[in-house]
């Protein structure tokens, strides 16, 4: 159907009270809800079974090679036999890694050598020993790309912004070898620094050379202890570690449900710190815009609201959302039509919708000069690269639309109707699609662990890269695969991982919301996609 | 059935009484309201609410001083090379790290166009995500190789690198013995650890050896909670008994070349106690690399000991090598763990790709015979400077401990009472005759054991004698103008 224009998305201003009715994603989170609760208890039961065997088999495995009957690729300690305190223990995590992981390791990891744009070249490589070791065959596969994010497109390897940044190598070289607080404050950074502030509509902002360290070294210098961070269940871990390193008391919410955040403010300020029971110093409210491995859209404007009733702060981490998400891809707050200022903190990173690497914090000039000062990044660590900033110029500059042309506008629209485009037909197979209609991101669920480098494998037979993860970074029992849409597939290229997918789909097995989507047909038959 | 009836009726009196009992207790405990600590005070809604309105939190951050000097940095335009435009005016260049003038090489800047013509500029994902492309895979096994090790594994920011390697050996329980003087990344590696931490005074094998030995001791005495004199430098911890010994890992965490003073970790002696005291040793080498040693592969080719002394090398491609990021080096049974438990490198978007393939081609250099003679001049220039800041400087001085081999040098203020205020007036003063220098930064709040003030000095194998007599006489000339 294309792209809608600012309030015609569903969210009306109304939706800050959270009216239920007419309002269409509204809807979509109750079926994002509702995909949940129908898998069959047999599929879950399979699952425990499976990764039960996977375990049992690596215990026997591990002790087999103990009495030498068996011979694994294990790295063996140079230090072994000199009496010093083994480095990993046969814990858990290591029996893991070694028997469960790596059975499937040969699909993580893959190397290619080619822009990571809508279409990639994976180098291929073969294991000859179940997953220890790899080896190049010499040949390369081209693949659609649905692995990499690369939401608008931006990765690409000539074209406006490969200019530019090629301009700034031969201006401004590759590093300015020096921290941001000492010589390190360049052209390109000072630059893409406003710009970044005016493409949020905030008053100022500071960059960073690597996304990670920009939350894990910046958390710190906001809160300190004596001070609360609620963050969402599945928060990144550079938020956790940020978290972590700041010192600051941690409790969690449910994933995306007001009501147990909710609950957890008024505990927390009820209660007081622990112990003391002194008043907290503050509250830190951190949240993500899109989670990367669930595709779902944090409820912004439920938590702007608890956050003024309860006077506490939000730091939202827009990684993924910036750039990918509302109608001129200023993220979150575009999406809601929420004026971005009500939001204190908003931190997002540079590689997946620009195409380039690092990661900024925008927000009040008073909030930013006081990262400038205390920031553990911009002391110690040297400022950003002049290419990699550059690109940044470029591409945000075409998004928004200096460079005269409607290429930003054009590319937004695409991400949006390739990401409905995809999902509507994967939902309407019968997979399980986690996470809400407009995220670019689809999470595609294969439960048994088997399953992970099974999709993988015979997604590559029809030359398509997804991504197949399963614990630990997503539960136990709902691994998935994760489609990353970007606004450089085209029509054909969706096609063809629709095609492929339902193959697999039924050599797999994994259609297991097939039943419901046949009742749905049957009582709404407007049910349908474009 | 009935035999057990039976046996029910032959059982003794006490004995029948006994279970009777003991099935009334069970009834009891389970049905028994629990005890739950936090039932103690049970609020009304309206007292909670009440507590919530009144509360008031603090502003989300402090007011900060508008004329603080970070607020108002020094803008750099064009490349950081021998001469960089600092506001607009073309200064001698003694602050940026390009120890072997790496900055604006010609070969590393055409690696890095021709990759990004065929790679573009960015990843696009983390390394588990194809975001691993063959020029990682190329510098990785490069810089093994280089570094005589069996793997290496490439992190995209050096902060990060030593910041995640810690934590990912290192777990609660474990002991660290770390140098006092370590940088700010190494103490944020330790603070996510969690391990008990028991710093030595700066090179000070002496200390060391005393803290390892009473820690030997410890782990021999059966039982805990032994309590014994401690010094600022232990940790109440300490003691444990041997069964819960044999599974503590004891890590040695120093810096080959420190940031904070300017000197070389005393290696041999450092290997001895690892060996004696079964200690795993990191070392930190990211000042190192390309600057110690006759073909610039560091502290273990400067000292003539095999690199496979250490379990583990953290370098940086940031400080010596022109480009950006960090990689550690070892045995693949020491790095090949780091690639599922090292968070900055599985949950970070990888290097970009045309930022790894200038680093090759730096690593090419260091190896081709004009490296061979950038660490020469290097050498000699960093010995040069070290006598001629010792003689000549007349307000300023060196620590005594200072390496010859150094290419940072830390100047500090001779007995004044502000010394910060002081050094940063000699820069601007400085600045205005055209030579950048800087003061260090800390976050004197945030290190453990906050350095002195000092300028920085860092030298670059471009730079020549006559340059350093310059920068001595400009430093002179500030100093006595600011001292009357």
């Amino acid at each position: 159907m294309g792209m809608s224009n600012g309030l015609k998305n569903g969210y009306s201003p109304e939706y800050m009270g959270m009216k239920t009715d007419k309002n269409h994603n509204w809807k979509e989170l109750h079926n994002y809800e509702e995909s949940r609760a129908h898998v069959s208890i047999v599929t879950v039961f399979l699952t425990y079974l499976s990764y039960i065997i996977l375990c049992l088999l690596g215990y026997a495995s591990e002790w087999l090679a103990k009495f030498g009957l068996l011979r694994n690729g294990l790295n063996v300690d140079p230090r072994f036999g000199e009496n010093y305190v083994p480095l990993y223990f046969n814990n858990w995590e290591s029996i893991f890694a070694r028997h469960i992981y790596r059975r499937g390791r040969e699909y993580c990891s893959r190397p290619i050598c080619s822009v990571p744009g809508a279409m990639c070249t994976l180098k291929d490589r073969y294991t000859p020993d179940n997953g220890w070791n790899f080896q190049f065959t010499g040949t390369q596969t081209k693949c659609v790309n649905f692995g990499s994010y690369n939401y608008l497109g931006f990765a690409e390897n000539r074209g406006p912004c490969c200019d530019s940044a090629k301009g700034a190598i031969r201006k401004e070289g590759l590093t300015l070898g020096s921290a941001t607080r000492e010589l390190g404050s360049g052209r390109a950074v000072e630059e893409l620094e406003s710009l970044v502030a005016e493409y949020l509509g905030l008053e100022d902002a500071i960059v960073f050379g690597m996304g990670f360290a920009t939350n894990s070294l910046n958390l710190p210098a906001l809160v300190g202890k004596g001070s609360l961070i609620i963050s969402d269940q599945w928060n990144h871990s550079s938020l956790i570690l940020g978290a972590r390193l700041s010192g600051a008391a941690i409790h969690v919410f449910q994933h995306n449900n007001m009501a147990s955040l909710e609950k957890v403010i008024r505990d927390a300020i009820v209660q007081g710190q622990p112990r003391t029971k002194r008043p907290w110093k503050k509250i830190l409210i951190v949240v993500e815009g899109i989670y990367s491995m669930e595709g779902t859209i944090v409820n912004l404007p439920s938590i702007i609201r608890l956050k003024n009733k309860y006077k506490a702060y939000l730091y939202l981490d827009e990684a993924h959302s910036i750039g990918a998400i509302g109608p001129r891809g200023r993220g979150i707050t575009d999406y809601f039509g929420i004026d971005p200022r009500e939001v204190d903190i908003m931190m997002g990173t540079f590689t997946k919708s620009f195409g380039s690497a690092g990661g900024y914090i925008a927000g009040k000039r008073s909030i930013i000069d006081h990262l400038r000062v205390r920031s553990h990044a911009s002391t110690y660590a040297c400022s950003m690269s002049p290419p990699v900033a550059q690109q940044v110029i470029a591409a945000m500059s075409i998004i928004m639309g200096k460079d005269g042309t409607h290429e930003g506008i054009k590319r937004i629209r695409a991400l949006a109707e390739n990401s409905r485009y995809l999902r509507r037909n994967l939902m309407r197979m019968g997979f399980i699609i986690f996470g809400h209609d407009d995220s670019p991101i689809i999470p595609l669920l294969l439960f048994q662990p088997a399953k992970i480098p099974w999709f993988a494998r015979c997604m590559t037979e029809y030359n398509v890269a997804v991504v197949a993860v399963g614990f630990p970074a997503t539960p136990v029992v709902e691994s998935r695969a994760r489609f990353c849409v970007s606004a450089g597939h085209t029509k054909e290229m969706l096609d063809q991982v629709l095609s492929a997918i339902a193959e697999v789909g039924d050599r797999l097995l994994i259609k297991y919301a097939k039943n419901q989507v046949r009742s749905k047909l049957d009582c709404d038959p407007d049910y349908d996609c474009e | 059935m009935l035999p057990m009836i039976e046996a029910l009726y032959n059982a003794p009196v006490y004995h029948l009484v006994l279970e009777a009992l003991l099935v009334i207790w069970v009834l009891r405990l389970l049905f028994r309201k629990s005890h739950s600590p936090k039932d103690r005070v049970i609020l009304t809604e309206a007292e909670k609410d009440e507590l919530i309105a009144e509360w008031k939190p603090e502003p989300l951050v402090p007011p900060v001083d508008p004329m603080h000097p970070a607020l108002h940095p020094r803008i750099v335009t064009g490349k950081a090379m021998k001469t960089v435009t600092v506001d607009g005016r073309d200064c001698l260049n003694f602050s940026t790290h390009n120890y072997l003038g790496l900055i604006g090489n010609t070969d590393v800047e055409l690696a890095a166009i021709k990759c990004l013509e065929k790679y573009g500029v960015g990843s696009c994902g983390p390394r588990g995500f194809y975001g691993t492309t063959d020029v990682h895979l190329d510098l990785e096994d490069m810089i093994a190789k280089f570094m005589h090790c069996e793997e290496a594994v490439l992190y995209s920011y050096s902060f990060a690198t030593i910041a995640s390697a810690i934590p990912a050996y290192a777990k609660r329980g474990d002991i660290i013995f770390a140098d006092m003087n370590v940088n700010f990344a190494i103490q944020k590696g330790l603070d996510a650890s969690r391990s008990n931490i028991i710093f030595f005074r700066h090179n000070d094998m002496n200390h060391l050896e005393e803290l390892l030995e009473s820690q030997a001791k410890a782990d021999l005495r059966v039982g805990s909670c032994q309590t014994a004199k401690l010094n600022c430098f232990q940790h109440a911890s300490l003691f444990q008994d041997p069964k819960k010994a044999a599974v503590t890992r004891k890590f040695l965490i120093v810096e080959a070349l420190y940031m904070n003073s300017g000197d070389i970790c005393p290696l041999p002696e450092l290997v001895e106690l690892k060996r004696k005291y079964k200690l795993r040793f990191f070392v930190d080498e990211c000042l190192s690399i390309g600057v110690l040693g006759a073909s610039g592969r560091g502290v273990f080719e400067f000292f003539n000991m095999s690199v496979n002394e250490a379990d583990l090398i953290c370098g940086s491609l940031e400080y010596c090598l022109g480009s950006l990021g960090g990689f550690c080096v070892g045995s693949s049974y020491v790095v090949d763990h780091q690639r599922l438990s090292g968070l900055g490198y599985c949950f970070s978007a990888s290097l970009p790709p045309l930022l790894a393939a200038g680093a090759m081609a730096s690593f090419s250099f260091l190896e081709s015979n004009a490296g061979k003679e950038a660490l020469l001049h290097l050498e000699n220039i960093c010995k040069t400077a070290h006598s001629l800041f010792n003689e000549l400087l007349l307000d300023l001085e060196q620590s005594k401990h200072s390496s010859p081999n150094s290419p940072i040098k830390h100047l500090y203020a001779k007995d004044h009472d502000d010394p910060e205020d002081f050094l940063q007036s000699v820069v601007k003063m400085v600045e205005e005759k055209a030579i950048a220098i800087v003061t260090a930064t800390y976050l004197e709040k945030e290190e453990k054991f906050c350095p002195a003030p000092s300028i920085r000095i860092a030298l670059a194998s471009h730079h020549v004698e006559e340059d350093v007599r310059h920068l001595i006489s400009v430093l002179n000339e500030a100093t006595s103008a600011l001292s009357c």
